[in-house]
């Protein structure tokens, strides 16, 4: 009984707080409502008994993308309410576009049912989630998780490329030029005379 | 007893919501990225929920992949907004289109 009602819960609430996250006036309660989305989808994992997912729905969405969000649209000084402007004009022909994707998206779940596709019973977990997901990851699809990596890596780098910008009003550190000067460069022994100066 | 279906549904409604939010702030593109963000959302349930239902952890393997994709791209696509912005000063998207290259 209780899992049902904690199903409905979390269901309910993704859903809700997915309709408030496309629908709310200010970005800033979008994003709000959308970590709310999160939480909730996580709960639905944990329901589910993927506890690593859900976890890692939260501190990758939630801790990291998020959080990002957030600072950019903090950041951004835009005036949010031109953005708005076609809203009233756009909606009807969306919403018919999303009732023909639901009405098909469900009539392939009817068909897929009388195909009698019913899945088996699922396996009883011994061992827990995380090692299963773990000795998969690590042996069957060593190749795909170091790409998956590489992406992360490929990303990272590309966002710092993007972002990055020659500002030519600071003097940034040449860090080159610093390794390259010697102390012979840098530095001169003289010995003036008593009551001369040091020409440089 | 909650089967798949019900976890079917929930993503079924999920997708279409990311879908309608496209659509109905398709000037915002902050707002797109975030419904960008459900639809994998809801992808990432389906594939959890099979998975769940299969007894096959693959599912969850590949719903981890879907993460990390879904991290890399709200990454590149806001990387891309910050400097959109500081050259034009909106981030309206009908006039990415006056870019021409």
């Amino acid at each position: 009984m209780i899992p049902i009602f904690v199903f409905y819960l979390f269901a309910t609430l993704v859903i809700a707080s997915g309709v408030m996250t496309i629908g709310s006036r200010n970005p800033v309660h979008s994003v709000l409502w959308l970590i709310l989305a999160f939480f909730n989808a996580a709960g639905l994992f944990l329901l589910i008994g993927a506890e690593f997912l859900a976890f890692l729905l939260i501190i990758v969405y939630v801790g990291a993308v998020a959080v990002l969000f957030l600072f950019v649209v903090m950041m951004l000084d835009v005036d949010f309410a031109e953005l708005r402007a076609g809203f009233a004009r756009y909606w009807p022909f969306g919403f018919a576009l999303a009732l023909v994707i639901l009405a098909e998206i469900f009539f392939g779940v009817i068909a897929w049912q009388a195909g009698g596709l019913v899945p088996a019973a699922p396996a009883a977990a011994a061992r827990s989630n995380i090692v299963v997901l773990g000795e998969l990851l690590y042996t069957r699809y060593l190749l795909i998780f170091e790409a998956a990596g590489i992406v992360l890596l490929v990303a990272m780098v590309g966002a710092i490329v993007l972002a990055r910008r020659n500002r030519s009003d600071v003097r940034p550190q040449n860090v080159s030029r610093q390794v390259r000067r010697r102390p012979q460069d840098a530095v001169v022994n003289m010995r003036p005379g008593v009551g001369q100066g040091v020409e440089i | 007893m909650i089967g798949l279906g019900h976890y079917l549904a929930v993503g079924a409604i999920l997708f279409v919501l990311g879908v309608f939010g496209i659509f109905l702030n398709r000037k915002n593109v902050i707002v797109i990225l975030m419904a960008i963000e459900l639809i994998l959302l809801s992808v990432n349930i389906n594939l959890v929920a099979f998975s769940a239902f299969l007894g096959d952890m693959v599912g969850q393997a590949f719903a981890m992949f879907v993460l990390t994709v879904a991290a890399a791209e709200a990454a590149i696509g806001l990387a891309i907004l910050v400097i959109y912005f500081r050259g034009r000063g909106t981030i309206a998207v009908d006039d990415i289109n006056q870019m021409k290259g």
